[in-house]
């Protein structure tokens, strides 16, 4: 129990250090590699509750994926960081009267909280015990079953995003030269190579 | 679970997504020479997809575990959105063809869109909401942008998307609140967790609060209708068209659905919130117009007025109120497209023109034309035997029945300061000197449109028992 406390407060402390870091590293490629360090202290959460699935799709998918796109936008793309951030101060009076009066808002919220009374009834438990499947396991049986409409909804959302990406970048321009991959196969050396005698001093 | 049940429920969804998929393979393997042939088929898709709307189960039938819902109000405002958005896209037609916007994507993304509503009005679950608000939004931000060397056009998709993608963040965050509280997601439990409880906690309230200004977002309500006029005005004019009619139905008819049957027993919760976005909206909608030039912009800030007209109904709360909603949405497509069908045909050597002026003395130059936006003029502000009277009227009805009598005092107010600024767009094209004509010939599709939503306008009066009993039958299953 108490390894588990200490791992607990060493990922959530990691977790909050390393996202405070991400929006005030001046280096935005420090702030990509902060944002990295979040995720793996998600996914340490993650494994704690014994929801080992979702903790290696985070990090297969956040930081195998979406992170490193992040880099490359960074590292490719000709944005002047410290520039996008001169109407910081500007804007700073307004948005943290915004955050205090979220914060506010948090804190009434969860000094108070009540649920239902009846919310034991309502909370279902569709996932067999962990002794029984594993989680991919059980969280495979009701998402192809009990929420296959929200799945293939999703589905469909992806296919849009798909469909969007294409639409507003692809552009075809003329006089790209692409590679023909039957024209390759297909060239023969009588076609392209000549046998000369070259006399020797004077070139072709 | 029996599957052949869920299947018979979603049946126009899921004929809509596998035909807007056979269209996708055949756009994408024909390139560009398909567009008019997709474009024509996907309004037949939506004409189809009606008919099975039509034909679907009688009586609220839930599928999914309960995430997925078909009621008459689904079954009304699913016709509804799909009649908007096969007049926008046919109006689309004739205009992609002339500007050159040549992507066979345009008719498949508005089906994807249209399917997204659908789900979002059979909504009966938070997370099938939120699923099909954003197949929905998701669909609008590219079509917004669909002109990509367009400057204003990439301006008016980018900036919805940041906003649409605040505003559904706000919304997920009300619903984690919600869940929080009462365990579950699903319409049925959450009405019930409320039914037991006399006093809502703090949380459920902020949670409710937070709901509600993700969703007056997508209505464009005040104060969250900031993205609208650059929107509306960024945009190309047909996609305008859609965005006036089909996404703010879905969002309306989900609106209603969310406060009347998960939230129904906190009404006096929410009622206030809805009275002031209503009130804020009919007053900004109709001061801020009446200082625009640019006509889409003016079509925006109606657009945000009448969102107020009809949350009006919503403040009300009761039966009438929701059938005044129904009511009111109807009529609003019809003098929407009409009068985008109308800005359509504003050409001038093959250019098209924005500017209010341009349509001085339209009745000498064009006078089929003048007599239809006059029509619709007259009908958005309301005059009597018009169909936009009859809209305003069954709202502020139930407004009175309900006892919010500033509500309706303001209303009526803010629709003769709104009717200044329609009227003004009369006398332009009747009184003033004659500017330079504008092109002949704006395209058969846009006149058949024109002629036939006017004539809907003028005489709706002779239709409005019928379209009053399928509202009453579909506003009584909230309740």
């Amino acid at each position: 129990m108490v390894i588990q406390a200490l791992a607990f407060y060493l990922f959530a402390a990691l977790a909050v250090a390393s996202g405070v870091m991400v929006i005030s590293a001046r280096n935005p490629v420090h702030s990509v590699l902060f944002l990295i360090l979040a995720f793996f202290n998600a996914a340490g959460l993650f494994v704690l509750i014994g929801a080992e699935f979702l903790a290696m799709i985070l990090v297969v998918v956040y930081v195998g994926a979406v992170a490193v796109l992040f880099l490359f936008v960074v590292m490719m793309l000709d944005i002047n960081f410290a520039e996008l951030r001169e109407g910081f101060l500007q804007y700073l009076p307004i948005g943290a009267l915004i955050g205090l009066i979220l914060a506010a808002e948090l804190i009434l919220i969860f000094g108070t909280w009540i649920v239902a009374p009846d919310v034991g009834q309502a909370l279902t438990a569709p996932i067999l015990p962990p002794d029984q499947v594993t989680n991919t396991h059980a969280l495979g049986r009701i998402i192809y079953t009990d929420y296959i409409y929200l799945f293939q909804a999703s589905g469909l959302i992806l296919l849009i995003a798909m469909i969007g990406a294409i639409v507003l970048t692809l552009r075809h321009r003329p006089g790209v030269r692409r590679q023909k991959i039957a024209d390759q196969v297909s060239r023969r050396p009588e076609d392209v190579i000549e046998v000369r005698d070259v006399t020797t001093g004077s070139g072709v | 679970m029996n599957i052949a049940v869920d299947i018979s429920a979603i049946w126009p969804e899921l004929f809509m997504a596998v035909a807007a998929m056979v269209m996708l393979m055949y756009g994408a393997f024909r390139g560009e020479g398909a567009t008019r042939f997709v474009t024509w088929a996907g309004v037949l898709v939506l004409v189809v997809a009606a008919l099975l709307v039509l034909a679907g189960p009688a009586g609220k039938t839930t599928a999914f575990n309960g995430q997925f819902v078909v009621d008459a109000f689904a079954v009304f405002a699913k016709v509804l959105l799909i009649a908007g958005a096969a007049l926008a896209l046919i109006l689309a037609q004739p205009y992609n063809m002339r500007e050159d916007i040549k992507q066979f994507e345009y008719p498949i993304l508005i089906v994807f869109a249209v399917l997204g509503m659908m789900m979002m009005v059979s909504a009966n679950d938070l997370l099938s909401l939120y699923v099909g608000l954003e197949l929905q939004s998701l669909a609008l931000y590219v079509v917004a942008a669909i002109r990509r060397d367009n400057l204003r056009s990439s301006e008016a998709g980018l900036k919805y998307f940041v906003l649409g993608a605040l505003s559904s963040g706000i919304l997920l965050y009300g619903m984690s609140l919600i869940y929080g509280f009462a365990g579950t997601t699903s319409f049925d439990g959450l009405a019930a967790a409320f039914a037991t409880d006399s006093d809502a906690p703090v949380g459920v309230i902020v949670g409710l609060v937070f709901i509600a200004a993700g969703l007056a977002f997508k209505v464009s309500a005040v104060p969250f209708h900031m993205w609208t006029p650059d929107v509306y005005e960024g945009a190309p004019t047909p996609v305008t068209a859609f965005f006036a009619v089909a996404p703010k139905i879905a969002a309306m008819a989900l609106f209603v659905r969310v406060m009347l049957e998960p939230f129904g027993d906190l009404v006096a919760e929410w009622q206030q919130v809805i009275w002031f976005i209503s009130l804020a909206s009919m007053i900004l909608g109709s001061f801020a117009a009446i200082v625009q030039t640019n006509i889409k912009r003016l079509m925006a800030y109606s657009s945000i007025g009448h969102m107020g007209f009809v949350l009006v109904g919503l403040a009300a709360g009761n039966e009438t109120g929701v059938q005044g909603i129904l009511l009111y949405l109807t009529i609003y497509v019809f003098m929407n497209i009409g009068t985008f069908a109308c800005i359509l045909a504003m050409r001038r050597q093959g250019r098209m023109v924005e500017d209010i002026d341009q349509l001085a003395g339209l009745s000498k130059t064009n006078p089929y034309l003048a007599a239809a936006l006059a029509v619709f003029m007259f009908s958005m502000a309301g005059i009597p035997p018009l169909a936009g009277f009859f809209a305003k009227f069954y709202v502020f009805l139930a407004a009175i029945e309900a006892g919010l009598y500033v509500l309706t005092v303001v209303g009526l107010l803010t629709s003769v300061v709104g009717a200044y600024y329609y009227l003004r767009i009369v006398k332009l094209m009747y009184f003033d000197e004659p500017a330079e004509a504008f092109d002949r010939a704006p395209g058969r599709e846009i006149t058949v449109i024109v002629t036939v939503t006017g004539l809907i306008t003028m005489f709706f009066f002779i239709g409005l028992a019928p379209v009053l009993d399928g509202a009453e039958a579909a506003a009584a299953v909230l309740f």
